[in-house]
């Protein structure tokens, strides 16, 4: 027989040393660690006098003098393929929705679907110009009504603001308009916005932005407005009240019409936080609930991307009260001819002004209308549905072990849970999130809203399988046992198997270092 | 029971729905809703279209699309405050990669170092082109990013009055006005000007925050602004430069050179499309004393347990999550993947192709004067210029552009439709870029000279 | 030493008022990262904001605890801000203040009616 002995082994060895491949855990030579690799920074890479893009020679601008730059400017460039290359290991070093449930509560991490994204580069969305003959572009144009029509139908709405760029930028439209409209009926003298405890940080940060002094108003036991304490402070200085419905503690504010009348009764305009629409959108339009104006987080509800932290858009329906105080610019259309009304005069006479340059953020609204056709009224009344649905699933097989903030009665969106439960474990809800990342899990919203003591706010959305909530329900219990347990170590110095550990934020904060500087003698540009 | 419904993006199928039911303990989705106050609960769909499959939609999209013109199909000169370049194929891949596309702000810094480290180096690079001290992680835009500048000047120096020179985009100060009045700050906007950006230096008193200047400002004028920073510093007040083209700091002086104090950008032009207006990224960047009352998110060097480098998120405390009513401004996202964008466009060209690409828009441009200086009744009225000009034609440019549009060139910003307060309905803002060739110049004096011809 | 309920401490000699916060104020915020101290010759009431102190978590006025004028702020605190833990009612001072009105100073707890005050927080 002829036999082949050089060939490579075909089972794993263990290390000679202590027959255990677990106890022979090293830090490796070069800080990789297997497909993870260390990847140092772009100013790092010794590529000053390079560049990935070519480009023809130019003759030097001659005629500008002394307005030419000279010195060095300090910016390396990359050819593709390395450029390709550290973009990639920094990739891998982000959790991302693709990868597991991120169940951020008040983030609304759901699916993006990708169809969305195609369509956003369609040359003709994505390579026209905001100022080009309004003649040329009146398919944009179209779509910005299109979308606006959808979301007037879903909310119930008579009019809607588009420009906004975020939430907060939908939040600062929305009370500018409410502070438009009272100066022309001759109350501009309420200074006062009312806000409950719960609310978003935005929510006070924009209103003191626009003047206003902010009033808390006290939250009842099951986590709703506290009508009593809304009715006392409700009055002829107030401007408006600003309430999330669904509430930042995933409930409906069941009170919420009685809401409404004692503030319009009070002369004030009720502005709700629209982030959380998504646990209703096709089953409740929040006209039919007295809103006044509401902002829509094109990239929670709608599901355009959230890139690493924006960009978002906000538009805001307004009510009819509201709606001549809207910013420019708008659309109108006659007779399929559609046009951006830009200045403020004539049906846009009272316009409160502008919020951006140009009408804004297109590209959100290419996805966010893509989506809306893909699901259509009654897959949007399923969005609402299943995200209730997944939520609930959540709280009801976590309930025992974990304590839920609100136990009694169904929530819409997010599960929310205290930290009562944690009590004498010596863990906090901060190790417990960090060690939901070695289990492959990104945390949930930790301590948000104030309300509760140690917030844990988790948002499914309904783009989980029954699968992966098991799974992470799962994954949830093993840890809380663990936590029960005793088993401390797990938690404190969680997470173990992230690209790194927990980071120093005090020493960040005390000597920020906000960008790379060159250490002395590393080479800068040539010339 | 739970009704039969499919659809692609919804994983559970009806007996998922039925069994979680069952293990919530309630009979009907209906019963999840039960807070829901009777008179708002919708018993049917609202009256819009039903689910469609891909091929449905992408068919009414793409109708959608082509009833515009894009920029690509032929002559097309068009920019004040947002402009085509060329993108590199890598950056768009590299921006659909899941884990930069569909993560959120990194809140959990040990699983967000890529999108962390990202920001660190865009901060570098913006401060960099900027010649300034420190950036921020990006703004929404150029024109938001000028109003944060102002009510952060106004923080600093705790004065309450902005001057706005007549070179500044008028986009920018209607963003400006609508913003700083709601927070009580008075402005001053001089009257648009070709080449005034000096005349702020008169404007300013005791009460002013900041002067705001544009360079290259909208009519494309570039301006030495080292006097007017001499000026507004030694009167206690900052000075805020804006730039709306940012490819032009390949080329000219930086804002930091110059001895701005804030500088703000639209970052478009690197990285990001046209995409009819956004979304852009605004860049924000100033001296280091300023950057606890900059608005805006800050990534920050920092050391992980075991003294392995690692980026965070910082002086957060500024910001609306913990400040609240106090906050130094109301923003919660900055423009993450635009700035993604523009940070690996900025990574491919580096210094020597940024200085490269920033010359042949100017050398473009040159010849889109030249051309369009030898159409008989049109005058070049921007002195100094990078990539954009304005120039005078007999008539009404709003209708010239129309009447040029049907003819297939795209030609430019009639200045009226910025500011048709201005008087100026003769004055054309016109650009030139690399994507613009020498023959589409070439056709666009052509066809201007047929057309006033007429 | 006397103590308000905001955690602010004051120590009195002659019209001179040295203010601060109180070692349970320091650990409670945690690591202090950033102190924004008045400007000398800035004149305040009593409850007024003087200060702020920011740890990585969290940003709070310190509020006056007597009326009168800045006379002198604790410089070290910009570069060292870690002196707010380390040594919260000495080396962590805030502000010097020189006192308008000495009689608020009665209303004010002393250092048993403060502990007290702590433990039924």
């Amino acid at each position: 027989m002829s036999m082949n002995t050089v060939g490579r082994p075909t089972r794993p060895e263990a290390p000679s040393q202590t027959g255990d491949v677990n106890d022979y855990v090293h830090p490796t030579l070069t800080g990789a660690r297997g497909l993870l690799q260390d990847e140092a920074l772009i100013f790092e890479l010794n590529a000053w006098d390079k560049t990935g893009v070519d480009l023809p020679d130019a003759p030097p601008a001659d005629d500008l003098g002394d307005l030419v730059r000279k010195d060095p400017i300090g910016l390396p460039g990359l050819s593709e393929p390395e450029a390709v290359r550290h973009y990639v290991r920094l990739s891998q070093k982000n959790h991302a929705i693709d990868l597991a449930l991120y169940p951020l509560g008040s983030c609304t991490m759901k699916h993006n679907p990708r169809l969305n994204e195609k369509m956003a580069r369609l040359p003709g969305f994505s390579d026209i110009h905001p100022l080009q003959p309004q003649s040329t572009v009146q398919g944009a144009i179209e779509l910005m009504d299109r979308l606006a029509h959808w979301l007037k139908t879903l909310t119930g709405m008579p009019a809607v603001a588009l420009s906004p760029k975020a939430g907060a930028h939908g939040e600062l439209c929305g009370l500018l308009a409410i502070r438009a409209a009272h100066e022309a009926n001759g109350q501009g003298h309420r200074k006062t916005v009312l806000a409950p405890t719960s609310a978003h940080g935005t929510n006070p940060a924009t209103a003191a932005f626009c003047g206003y002094t902010v009033v808390e108003i006290a939250q009842t036991d099951d986590g709703r407005v506290d009508l009593a304490d809304l009715e006392a402070k409700l009055g002829d200085h107030v401007a408006a009240i600003m309430v999330t419905n669904p509430n930042t503690c995933g409930l409906f504010e069941r009170d919420v019409v009685e809401i409404a009348r004692l503030t319009h009764a009070a002369g004030a305009y009720f502005y709700c936080d629209g982030a959380n629409f998504n646990a209703i959108v096709g089953r409740v339009r929040p006209g039919d609930l007295g809103v006044d104006a509401m902002h829509i987080n094109l990239h929670k509800t709608f599901s355009t991307p959230h890139g690493g932290g924006g960009p978002g858009a906000g538009p805001v329906v307004l009510s009819a009260a509201l709606a001549p105080f809207a910013p420019t610019p708008w659309v109108v259309s006659h007779e399929h001819t559609f046009k951006l009304v830009e200045e403020a005069k004539g049906p846009a006479a009272q316009a409160f002004g502008r919020m951006s340059a140009f009408h804004g953020q297109m590209g959100m609204f290419v996805r966010a209308y893509a989506y809306m056709l893909s699901h259509g009224a009654d897959g949007l009344r399923q969005v609402a549905e299943d995200a209730v649905l997944n939520a609930n699933y959540i709280k009801a097989r976590l309930g025992d072990l974990m304590s839920p903030a609100f136990p009694n009665g169904p929530c819409m969106h997010e599960a929310l849970f205290d930290d009562a439960w944690l009590e004498g474990t010596g863990v906090t809800t901060l190790d417990f999130a960090k060690a939901m990342i070695d289990e492959g899990f990104h945390p949930m919203t930790m301590y948000f809203p104030l309300v509760v003591h140690g917030a844990m706010l988790i948002e499914p959305t309904e783009t989980e399988s029954k699968q992966e909530l098991d799974r992470f329900v799962t994954a949830l219990r093993a840890l809380a046992g663990a936590a029960k347990g005793g088993d401390v170590d797990r938690f404190k110095g969680a997470p173990y198997h992230a690209p790194l550990k927990r980071l120093d934020e005090t020493q960040a904060a005390r000597k920020p270092r906000l960008r790379w500087k060159p250490v002395a003698a590393a080479p800068l540009a040539a010339e | 029971m739970p009704r039969k419904f499919f659809m692609r993006y919804l994983p559970l199928t009806p007996e998922d729905r039925a069994d979680m039911l069952g293990v919530i303990g309630a009979e009907s989705i209906d019963e999840l809703f039960v807070d829901v106050p009777a008179v708002a609960r919708r018993k049917d769909p609202v009256d819009l279209p039903f689910h469609a499959g891909e091929l449905e939609v992408e068919r009414e999209m793409l109708g959608l699309s082509r009833r515009n013109r894009s920029a690509s199909e032929g002559p097309f000169f068009v920019g004040a405050g947002a402009y085509r370049h060329h993108v590199p194929a890598s950056v768009d891949h590299i921006i659909q990669r899941s884990e930069f596309l569909t993560s959120y702000t990194p809140y959990q810094p040990e699983i967000a170092q890529g999108t962390l480290q990202v920001l660190f180096e865009f901060q570098t690079q913006v401060a960099a082109l900027t010649g300034m001290e420190v950036a921020n992680a990006s703004l929404y835009d150029g024109s938001t990013a000028t109003a944060e500048a102002v009510m952060m000047a106004t923080r600093v120096t705790r004065r309450s009055k902005a001057v706005l020179s007549g070179g500044v985009h008028p986009h920018y100060v209607g963003t400006v006005e609508t913003l700083a009045h709601a927070a009580g700050v008075a402005t001053e906007r001089l009257a648009p000007a070709i080449d005034a950006e000096d005349a702020v230096i008169a404007a300013i008193d005791a009460d002013t925050a900041c002067v705001v200047v544009q360079t290259p400002n909208v009519f494309g004028t570039a301006t030495d602004v080292s006097k007017i920073a001499a000026a507004a510093q030694a009167a206690g007040a900052l000075l805020v430069v804006v730039t709306t083209e940012a490819v032009s700091y390949g080329l000219l002086k930086s804002p930091g050179e110059m001895g701005a104090d804030v500088v703000v950008a639209e970052g478009q032009s690197i990285g990001n499309g046209l995409s009819f207006g956004g979304p852009y990224v605004g860049l924000f960047a100033c001296k280091e004393k300023y950057v606890r009352q900059a608005p805006g998110r800050l990534c920050g060097e920092t050391v992980d347990a075991e003294g392995r480098r690692g980026f965070v998120l910082t002086l957060s405390t500024r910001e609306q999550h913990i400040r609240r009513d106090k906050a130094t401004s109301n923003i919660c996202t900055n423009s993450g993947l635009c700035a993604l964008a523009f940070s690996i466009h900025m990574s491919l060209l580096g210094e020597k192709g940024l200085r490269r690409l920033a010359l042949v828009n100017h050398q473009k441009a040159l010849k889109l004067r030249d051309a369009l200086a030898a159409v008989p009744g049109v005058q070049v009225l921007t002195p100094r210029f990078f990539n954009e000009f304005a120039i005078k034609v007999p008539g009404v440019a709003a209708e010239l552009v129309e009447t040029l549009a049907a003819n297939g060139v795209i030609a430019g910003v009639p200045f009226s439709r910025l500011d048709p307060a201005a008087g100026l309905d003769d004055v054309l803002l016109v650009a030139a870029t690399e994507t613009t060739p020498d023959s589409d110049i070439a056709f666009f004096a052509k066809a201007l000279t047929k057309v006033l011809d007429q | 030493m006397k103590f308000t309920k905001d955690h602010e401490w004051v120590e009195v000699a002659g019209d001179l008022a040295t203010v601060g916060i109180t070692a349970y104020a320091a650990e409670q915020l945690g690591d202090v990262v950033f102190v924004e101290t008045p400007d000398v010759g800035k004149t305040v009431k009593q409850g007024e904001a003087l200060a702020v102190v920011e740890s990585v978590k969290a940003a709070s006025d310190v509020y006056a605890p007597v009326s009168g004028e800045v006379v002198e702020a604790n410089g070290e605190l910009s570069d060292s801000p870690e002196t707010v833990n380390a040594l919260p009612e000495t080396g962590g001072w805030f502000a010097k203040i020189k006192l308008s009105n000495p009689g608020e100073l009665d209303a004010l707890m002393d250092r048993d009616a403060y502990e007290a005050f702590l433990g039924t927080l």
